[in-house]
């Protein structure tokens, strides 16, 4: 049975006299693994941060896992897990103090605290750099405990930017493999925005492309691939076909620098 | 009283020590900023304390010049510890960190207030260095465990005061750059619009009254009044109590609605 976890309606955010993300709306269905591709500027990030909370809209409305990001947040950061594009671990912690720390902010049981720590590191494959400082960690590791981090209260939907930006190919799948696995055993919906077309190709069920702060394009790979018309069509014509061959204009300096930040710190 | 309020109570409470914790945790693996720290202190009394006190200039009454001042800087290492605080929030909003804690359930007051609290205790090492050199140039402190319980949470209260103010202050200016500036801007006019090195009684009347706007003012008495012995407060401990929790508990609820704004 299809049920929609993430519910979009009309969202759209302004900044100033530009508008990053106008009047979207789609809908993300339980289990599945949601791909937001677009150029830089396309309005993605921003999406994001308003389903997690962290922007409000300036007009529109979005359910995630039932609840309003507008008049619910608290419950709305309850269901969701959130994986930052940028480093979100702290490197002046070990591995299992990052965990602990965010145990006790979600209100995990004491009891079931240790537990649910040793399971998240066994899942990621960390139970033996548990003790370590996260400093120390290598770039995959890191991204790797970040999931962990972020899973650790088994949230309804994990949203994540750019989840495999500067990791090298190896380090790219083993995070796969733990995405899909979050699915398979929890029924994790997976809600992400990435750069790498291979990676939308071979994972995400449905994939929407945003152009300009639009929804350009929204359904399965196969369906993109018929929309552009008769013959075979790779992925990367579709994205070129919606989210256009021009130079990008968007991204901001911080948001470029972000990004080149957390390819030096995981790469 | 509903049982909800209580709930949100102790979850606010327990929060806010949480935060507390994994912040000194960090400490833990770090120790060489502990030590940095100490030379200020000692640079303030024993080069221009010492040198202030035999020129005989400062009218302190009834309390030798490096007595009056010991107490003064206390108060002032503690702010210069606190006042950079802020530079810490911005480096975990440049990496992700800050989104990671506001996209999870913990009230913004609550983690405000516990990286604040941290920066408190976080600066009882400056208490240890200050009462070290002090009873080495033979300043008459007070031992009474009542003095020294005052003396303990003042140095806590006073930090976390000045920490949030610096956390309010990152979530406006945001970059590092600008927040070294305004930091800099700000700590010698607090510093010097307060009683901490000299009385206000030798001071012209619209400094005097600056210095009663400056909660750096009331920390120093109450430092005073508690660690010397023999030494009379200007304001009464109570008065200045009030000032220290009345202002921080002004700065948490400013630094609980601005600090969502890192998250952007």
């Amino acid at each position: 049975m299809i049920s929609p976890v993430v519910e979009i309606e009309s969202l759209t955010r302004r900044f100033g006299a530009f508008t990053a993300v106008d009047s979207l709306t789609l809908v993300a269905n339980a289990g599945e693994v949601f791909g937001l591709l677009g150029s830089n500027g396309a309005g993605k990030s921003t999406t994001i941060k308003m389903l997690t909370t962290l922007l409000p809209p300036s007009s529109g409305e979005a359910r995630v896992g039932g609840f309003s990001i507008t008049t619910q947040p608290v419950e709305v950061r309850r269901a969701i897990g959130y994986v930052p594009q940028a480093v979100s671990v702290d490197g002046s912690l070990t591995g299992y103090e990052n965990l602990l720390i965010f145990a006790k902010l979600y209100d995990i049981p004491h009891r079931e605290q240790e537990e649910r720590i040793r399971e998240q590191l066994e899942f990621v494959g960390l139970t033996a750099d548990a003790g370590r400082l996260v400093g120390q960690y290598s770039g995959g590791m890191v991204r790797r405990l970040e999931i962990a981090q972020a899973t650790l209260h088994r949230p309804r939907v994990l949203f994540l930017d750019e989840p495999t930006v500067g990791l090298d190919p190896i380090a790219r799948d083993a995070v796969w493999k733990h995405l899909v696995d979050l699915r398979t055993n929890y029924g994790t919906t997976l809600f992400l925005t990435t750069h790498y077309l291979e990676d939308a190709e071979s994972h995400c069920d449905r994939i929407a492309i945003m152009h300009m702060g639009k929804l350009a394009a929204l359904g399965t790979l196969k369906e993109l691939k018929a929309s552009l018309g008769a013959g075979s069509h790779t992925l990367d014509e579709v994205f070129v076909h919606y989210a256009g061959t021009t130079l990008d204009s968007g991204g901001s300096f911080r948001d470029v620098s972000a990004e080149r930040t957390t390819e030096q710190r995981l790469g | 009283m509903s049982s909800t309020f209580i709930h949100t109570l102790t979850s606010f409470v327990f929060k806010t020590f949480v935060i507390t914790e994994f912040e000194l945790r960090k400490l833990r693996h770090d120790f060489t900023e502990l030590i940095t720290r100490a030379l200020q202190p000692a640079l303030w009394l024993l080069i221009f304390g010492q040198v202030f006190a035999r020129s005989g200039m400062m009218h302190t009454g009834n309390i030798p010049y490096l007595d009056f001042i010991a107490p003064g800087i206390l108060a002032q290492s503690v702010l210069f510890v606190a006042i950079f605080y802020g530079i810490n929030v911005i480096w975990e909003r440049d990496l992700g960190i800050v989104q990671k804690f506001l996209v999870s359930p913990t009230p913004r007051s609550a983690l405000v207030l516990g990286k604040g609290f941290s920066a408190g205790i976080r600066t009882l090492s400056q208490l240890v260095v200050v009462y070290g050199l002090s009873m080495l140039l033979g300043v008459k402190l007070n031992w009474s465990p009542l003095a020294l319980v005052n003396v303990l949470a003042i140095v806590i209260l006073a930090a976390t005061l000045f920490s949030t103010f610096s956390l309010v202050i990152a979530c406006i200016v945001k970059t590092r750059e600008r927040f070294m500036g305004v930091g800099q801007v700000l700590t010698m006019p607090l510093f010097f619009a307060s009683n901490a090195i000299y009385p206000t009684t030798i001071m012209p009347a619209w400094l005097k009254v600056i210095s009663h706007l400056n909660p750096l003012t009331y920390v120093v008495d109450a430092l005073r009044t508690s660690m010397l012995a023999g030494s009379a407060s200007s304001f009464g401990l109570g008065l200045d109590y009030a000032v220290i929790l009345v202002t921080t508990v002004i700065l948490v609820l400013i630094g609980a609605r601005l600090y969502p704004q890192l998250g952007v």
